[in-house]
C-alpha cells in the first residue's frame, strides 16, 4: 500500500493561465465589456470639457470677468455681475443651508433614534429628488409673491433648499463613521452629551463634512432652474442699495439666455461662461477631494 | 462576601455593591453582588468570557446609562452616597471615577489636547502646560512624547496610546481608575509599562482592572475577585460573583472549586 503510494508520482498540474478554460474566457470577456462601458460613460464627460474648452477659451480675457454683458451686437463685455451674482446666491444659500443641515444631521445621528429619524431620513430623501425646477416654483411662491420682488435672497433661499438634503446626508454619513469609542471616552472623562458631539465628534467629522458643503456648493452653482424663477437675470450689477431686492444675474441663467440668443457676441459670453462654471464646479470638487484626503475615520 | 475580614476592615471601601442586579432588558446578566472595593488598592476581576466583568465595572462610573435597555437594581455606593440615586449628576461621578477602555481610544486630537480636554470642559484653571507634563509623567509616557505635543494622538503606537488615555484620565486627578482589559491590545513591553505604571498608581488611586490574563492578576493586584456564569434553569447564562479575596488566596488557596480550576486553566 504504502509503497505503491510512493512510487505514484505526484502531479501538481499546471499553473499556466489557460484561457481556452470556459472561466477565464468568461472572466476576460466580463472585464472587457466592463472597461468599454467605462469608457463609454467617461467620453462624454470628456466631449463636455473640450467642447467647453475650445468654444470658451477664446472669448476669455481678464475683462470678461469685470465687465457687465453687452447689448446685442456690440463687441466686449463680460459677466462679471453674473460671477458675482452666483457667488452672492450660493453665499445665501450655504449660510442657510450649512448651519440647518449640519444640526439636523447631529440630531439624526446623536440624539434621535427610530421611527422619528427614520421619517426624516425619508423626508431628506425626496426633498433630495425634487426637480430644481419645482424647488424654484415653491421659492417663487414663498419669498417672491409675499415681498413682490425677484431677488438674491430669493434665489438663495432656493438654492439652500437644493444643498440642504446633500448637506444632512453627507454630515450624517460623517458623524457616524466616527467610532462610538471615542464618544465613550469623552463621556467618561465627565463630557455630557452636547460637549462630545461639539468637541470631539463634529471636530472629527469636519473633513466629511467639508466635503458634503463643497458638493453642495458645486450643486447650486449649477442650477439654473430654481434661479429662474426666484432671481431671473439682470443686465447690471447686484444691486446693494437696495439690499439685493432685485433681479440678479447668475452664471447659469447667463449660459441659458445667452446660448438662444442669435446674436455671435452673447454666444461667445455664454460659452465663456459655461466653461467658468465648469471650472468652479471642478474646483470644488478638488477641495472635496484634498478634504476627504484629510478623514481620520 | 469577602473573606479575610480583617484585612479589608483595615481599609476603607471606596465603593461598595450591595445586593447588586443587573438587566439588559429582560436578561438578567449579573446576580447578587456583593463587593467591596479598598481603598488605594488594587482590585483584579477575573472570570470566564461574558460573566460580566465589563458591565459591572462600567456600572462604577455609569457608563451603562449609555445603553437604553440597561436597568440596575440594588445599591452602588460611593464613598456611602447611592451612585444611582435620582439626584446624582452621571457627569460628577465621571470626574472622579475615571475609565480607561480595552482598545485605546484617543480623542483625535493633538496629544497636548488629549490631556488637557477633560480638564478643560471641567472647568480646571490653573497652568495647562503644568497639567500636560505631569499626567503623562504619571503615565510614564513624557519622555516619547515631550517633543511631539503637537503631533495628532491617534499617530502615535497602540502602546504609546494607551499610556496616553491613562495620562488623560489621571489628569483629572480622579479617585478611582476603571481599566477595562486595558493591555489586551498591547505588546509584552508596553503591558510590563502599564502594568509598572499600575504599581505606582495605587499610591494615590484606587483601581479596578478586568484581566484575562491570570498572571497580570497576580501580578498586581491585593485583591482579586472571581466572577463566574451559571446556567439557570430556564437555560439562560447568569453571571455572578464567585469569590472575592486577596489574591494570593485566590490563587494560592481558593474555598471555590470553580476558582481553583480557573486560575489554573482548567475551566470548562
Ligand atoms: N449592551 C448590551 N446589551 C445587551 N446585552 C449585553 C450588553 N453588553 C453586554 N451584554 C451581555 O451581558 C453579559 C455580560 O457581558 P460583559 O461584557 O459584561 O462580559 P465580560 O465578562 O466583560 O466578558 P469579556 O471577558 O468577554 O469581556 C453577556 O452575556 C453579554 O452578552
Ligand atoms: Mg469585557
Amino acid at each position: 500500500m504504502t509503497s505503491e503510494f510512493i512510487s505514484e508520482q505526484f502531479d501538481p498540474g499546471s499553473l499556466k493561465k489557460n484561457t481556452k478554460d470556459p472561466r477565464t474566457l468568461f472572466g476576460l470577456i466580463m472585464s472587457g465589456i466592463a472597461g468599454t462601458f467605462m469608457v463609454m460613460a467617461i467620453i462624454p464627460l470628456i466631449i463636455i470639457l473640450l467642447y467647453l474648452l475650445i468654444q470658451g477659451i477664446s472669448s476669455i480675457s481678464p475683462s470678461v470677468f469685470i465687465e457687465l454683458p453687452p447689448p446685442p451686437m456690440v463687441e466686449g463685455g463680460g459677466f462679471g455681475n453674473a460671477l458675482l451674482g452666483t457667488v452672492i446666491m450660493v453665499s445665501i444659500g450655504a449660510l442657510i443651508s450649512v448651519p440647518i443641515g449640519i444640526l439636523a444631521a447631529i440630531f439624526l445621528s446623536e440624539y434621535s433614534g427610530g421611527q422619528i429619524a427614520n421619517w426624516i431620513r425619508f423626508a431628506t430623501n425626496v426633498l433630495s429628488g425634487v426637480p430644481s425646477i419645482i424647488i424654484g416654483v415653491f421659492a417663487f411662491g414663498a419669498i417672491v409673491l409675499t415681498f413682490k420682488t425677484y431677488s438674491a435672497w430669493a434665489g438663495g433661499f432656493a438654492l439652500s433648499i437644493l444643498m440642504l438634503p446633500i448637506i444632512i446626508r453627507t454630515t450624517e454619513e460623517a458623524l457616524k463613521l466616527v467610532p462610538q469609542e471615542v464618544r465613550q471616552a469623552s463621556v467618561g472623562i465627565g463630557a455630557n452629551d452636547f460637549q462630545t458631539v461639539l468637541f470631539v465628534v463634529m471636530p472629527a467629522a469636519i473633513p466629511a463634512i467639508l466635503t458634503g458643503v463643497t458638493l453642495a456648493i458645486a450643486r447650486a452653482a449649477g442650477d439654473t432652474a430654481a434661479l429662474l424663477f426666484t432671481a431671473l437675470f439682470t443686465q447690471f450689477w447686484p444691486n446693494w442699495e437696495n439690499k439685493l431686492a432685485e433681479p440678479t444675474a447668475s452664471l447659469a441663467v447667463l449660459v441659458y439666455n445667452f446660448a438662444i440668443v442669435p446674436f455671435k457676441n452673447q454666444q461667445a459670453l455664454a460659452w465663456a461662461a459655461a466653461f467658468i462654471l465648469v471650472l468652479l464646479v471642478l474646483l470644488t470638487s478638488i477641495i472635496s477631494r484634498l478634504a476627504t484626503s484629510k478623514r481620520q475615520f | 462576601m469577602l473573606s479575610s475580614e480583617d484585612t479589608i476592615n483595615q481599609t476603607q471601601a471606596v465603593l461598595n455593591a450591595e445586593n447588586v442586579d443587573i438587566y439588559y432588558g429582560d436578561f438578567l446578566a449579573l446576580k447578587g453582588i456583593y463587593m467591596e472595593i479598598p481603598k488605594n488598592k488594587v482590585t483584579a476581576f477575573i472570570g470566564p468570557s461574558g460573566c460580566g466583568k465589563s458591565t459591572l465595572l462600567r456600572c462604577y462610573n455609569r457608563l451603562n446609562d449609555l445603553i437604553p435597555v440597561f436597568k440596575l437594581n440594588g445599591k452602588i455606593t460611593y464613598h456611602g452616597q447611592n451612585l444611582y440615586d435620582q439626584d446624582v449628576d452621571p457627569v460628577q461621578v465621571r470626574r472622579r471615577i475615571g475609565m480607561v477602555f480595552q482598545k485605546p481610544n484617543p480623542f483625535p486630537k493633538s496629544i497636548y489636547e488629549n490631556i488637557t480636554f477633560g480638564a478643560k470642559i471641567n472647568g480646571f484653571k490653573g497652568d495647562f502646560d503644568q497639567l500636560v507634563e505631569e499626567s503623562l509623567r504619571g503615565a510614564a509616557l513624557w519622555e516619547e512624547v515631550k517633543d511631539k505635543l503637537k503631533q495628532n494622538g491617534m499617530s502615535i503606537s497602540g502602546g504609546q496610546q494607551q499610556r496616553l488615555c491613562i495620562a488623560r484620565t489621571i489628569a483629572l486627578k480622579p479617585d478611582v481608575i476603571l481599566m477595562d482589559e486595558p493591555c489586551a491590545a498591547l505588546d509584552p513591553i508596553s503591558t510590563l509599562k502599564v502594568e509598572e505604571l499600575i504599581h505606582q498608581l495605587k499610591e494615590e488611586y484606587t483601581i479596578i482592572i478586568v484581566t484575562h490574563n491570570m498572571q497580570q492578576a497576580a501580578r498586581v493586584a491585593d485583591y482579586t475577585g472571581f466572577f463566574n456564569v451559571r446556567v439557570t434553569e430556564e437555560g439562560k447564562r447568569q453571571g455572578y460573583l464567585a469569590e472575592h479575596d486577596l489574591t494570593e488566596v485566590i490563587f494560592q488557596n481558593p474555598k471555590e472549586e470553580a476558582t481553583k480550576q480557573y486560575v489554573s486553566g482548567r475551566f470548562g
